[in-house]
């Protein structure tokens, strides 16, 4: 199970925090290691560069407000449907009690499940932006993550926007049992009215995305972009292992073997992917939404009063 | 060929292999005897009625995955006629884990989808147990899609433990296969009846297990992870399913009070496998019944409620 095997691989590692998210901000001036080159690396240097190492270009995680910031419009961003809590509706008590992990989790993150979501624009087109944190119980989909993405589908339907999904998920919160499963069709289906609607959705899948999220919305995008190094599955890699009962090949599983097995657009480093998510959606956003292309400073192909 | 015993029957199997040798002796030479043997095929009786009517959800596990429990093609064989099965995916391969075909129930002419288990470990090996590969969910919307251009009713039968976790279901696209059925099937402009005959595990049953209804045999079930996967992750230990199973809400009864499930089918004390044409029949009869009452919808209505039914699934609270 993906969420079993990202939990054992996670075990002892630090998440990024930048300054200026308002939540856990570690002190400018500590020291880091980098986990793929191992070099130190300062706080500092390390937020300047989008979390992205200078040295071998390896992508920290982020969570989800930061994912948001260095995505849309400065400033352009306004969080809808806040105040949904999950209600523990199984009393889920075996093993750690699901009533405590949400409660932990919403105290080490500030954030009342894995799903923010807000208006936004990108490049100044108008979007419905939407990121999962995994911090939050490994940024699994239970109730209130399948009613957050659905509801963000339905405001892009109903004010003409597209849709940016910034992923990263161990899948379905196994807590909530069949109401959690039963988001994977929720969510699929919220996307596919939109898909019919004519409105542009586009996914940015981050290091990881597994289970139930994979297999929903997260792969339902007209365009999938996924960072450098991500890992991207249905099956969790030590589930496959298993189940073959060999060594995986080499780079399984990453955003570079999903590109060259044709299950992803282009693997965008973090650094570039606001400039290609606006690039896409000016090709995708219906003419009437659209901001037009060089808008800001190129001069118009056609002359004055001519048809554009 | 030795008979399959679950776990928890086998105080049951014990009892009956006692009367299958008394029975093999002499009556006529022992007057006595053919009185005992009425007294312990009472026992028996006793002892299943009493087995079944507290089944946990863990003996419900072990029973929807009987061996010789009906499945997809056996409801097919009892309950269709007039069936073209409809073979392979058109882009890779005929997966045998999936079962597509046009056939007609009572008349009705529909699309039949369904997870196809075997009986047999040369069925099953041939079936890959049920679990389908991309190309088994790409030939089921290659059937959903067949359904709405023609408008033909789908009917569903949910038997898998899940999709296959292989190295090259992943590297062909298993999330996309599974992704792709379920946007296909929330928009097909055609009635879905879902039935879980047998296992509905996870992705892999939800591929083809949501539409405007879901009927559940009393014994099968539904859930988000199998419950050895969920001790797994929980308490390291395997052996701990049945206290997941317990902890997951799985069962047709916990499915209908959460209001995902529409109706439950009840099978005969031990199980439907051990009267499966009752229990065809009864799966008919309810089959039919919710096709004739969905076709009375015209099909924006069908879509709507549809969708409505989806989004209302989900428990939180909402503060502002
Ligand atoms: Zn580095």
């Amino acid at each position: 199970m993906p969420i079993n095997d990202w939990f054992k691989q996670r075990e002892g590692r630090r998440y990024t925090v930048s300054t200026g998210s308002g939540t856990e901000s570690l002190p400018d001036g500590v020291w880091r290691t980098c986990p793929e080159c191992k070099r130190t690396l300062y706080q500092g240097e390390v937020e300047r560069s989008l979390s992205v190492c200078p040295h071998c270009d390896h992508h920290f995680e982020l969570i989800a407000r930061d994912r948001i910031d260095a995505l849309v419009d400065p400033g352009s961003f306004a969080e809808i449907d806040a105040g949904l809590v999950s209600s523990d509706p199984l009393r889920f008590s075996a093993g750690k009690p699901y009533a405590s992990s949400l409660e932990r989790a919403c105290q080490t993150t500030g954030m009342d499940d894995a799903a923010l979501t807000g208006t936004a624009t990108i490049d100044g087109h108008p979007v419905v932006v939407g990121a999962l944190d995994f911090r939050f119980i490994g940024a699994s989909m239970g109730s209130v993550v399948g009613e957050r993405i659905a509801r963000a589908f339905e405001r892009a339907r109903t004010e003409q926007r597209g849709v940016v999904m910034i992923v990263a998920s161990g899948g379905a919160r196994m807590q909530e049992g069949m109401l959690s499963l039963m988001q994977m069709a929720q969510t699929a289906a919220a996307a596919e009215r939109l898909s019919r609607a004519g409105l542009p959705y586009v996914s940015m899948l981050v290091n990881p995305t597994y289970g139930g999220v994979t297999a929903s919305f997260a792969v339902l995008a007209d365009v999938i972009f996924a960072e450098p190094g991500a890992m991207i599955g249905f099956a969790g890699p030590r589930l496959v292992e298993q189940t073959i009962r060999r060594s995986l090949p080499k780079g399984f599983q990453t955003a570079a073997s999903l590109q060259s097995h044709g299950m992803i657009d282009e693997v965008v480093p973090r650094g570039e992917s606001r400039s290609r998510v606006a690039t896409v959606l000016g090709y995708l956003m219906p003419a009437d939404r659209a901001v037009p292309a060089g808008a800001d400073d190129t001069p118009a192909l056609l002359p004055e009063g001519g048809e554009a | 060929m030795a008979r399959f015993v679950m776990e928890f029957e086998r105080p049951l199997a014990d009892l009956e292999e006692k009367l299958a040798a008394l029975a093999n002796l002499d009556i006529a030479s022992t007057p006595q005897l053919a009185a005992e043997i009425a007294e312990l095929e009472r026992e028996v009786e006793r002892l299943r009625a009493t087995l079944y009517s507290t089944l946990s959800p863990w003996e419900k596990v072990q029973v929807s995955r009987h061996p010789d429990r009906p499945k997809t093609v056996d409801y097919v064989a009892y309950l269709f006629d007039d069936v073209v099965e409809l073979r392979g995916d058109r882009r890779f391969a005929d997966d045998q884990a999936m079962y597509t075909a046009l056939a007609t129930l009572g008349g009705r002419r529909v699309v039949v989808i369904g997870h196809n288990k075997g009986h047999t470990t040369k069925e099953n090996v041939a079936r890959n147990f049920g679990s389908p590969h991309p190309e088994g969910f790409r030939k089921a919307e290659r059937a959903m899609r067949l359904a709405d251009r023609f408008g033909l009713p789908i009917v569903t039968f949910l038997d898998t433990a899940g999709a296959s976790p292989g190295l090259e279901d992943e590297e062909r696209g298993q999330a996309w296969a599974i992704a792709d059925c379920l946007a296909t099937l929330s928009a097909v402009r055609v009635p879905v009846v879902v039935v879980g005959i047998g296992e509905g595990g996870s992705g892999g049953a939800l591929a083809i297990g949501f539409g405007d209804r879901l009927i559940m045999l009393e014994h099968a079930y539904y859930s988000v992870i199998s419950p050895e996967m969920c001790a797994l992750i929980l308490h390291k230990d395997a052996a701990r399913a049945p206290e997941s199973a317990a902890a997951l809400a799985l069962t047709a009864e916990d499915l209908l009070r959460m209001g995902i499930a529409d109706e439950v089918v009840p099978e005969p004390l031990g199980g439907a496998h051990r009267e499966p044409e009752t229990v065809a029949g009864e799966v008919g009869v309810r089959i039919a019944t919710a096709l004739d009452a969905l076709s009375e919808e015209d099909s924006d209505g069908l879509l709507e409620r549809r969708y409505e039914r989806l989004r209302a699934i989900g428990e939180y609270n909402e503060t502002d």
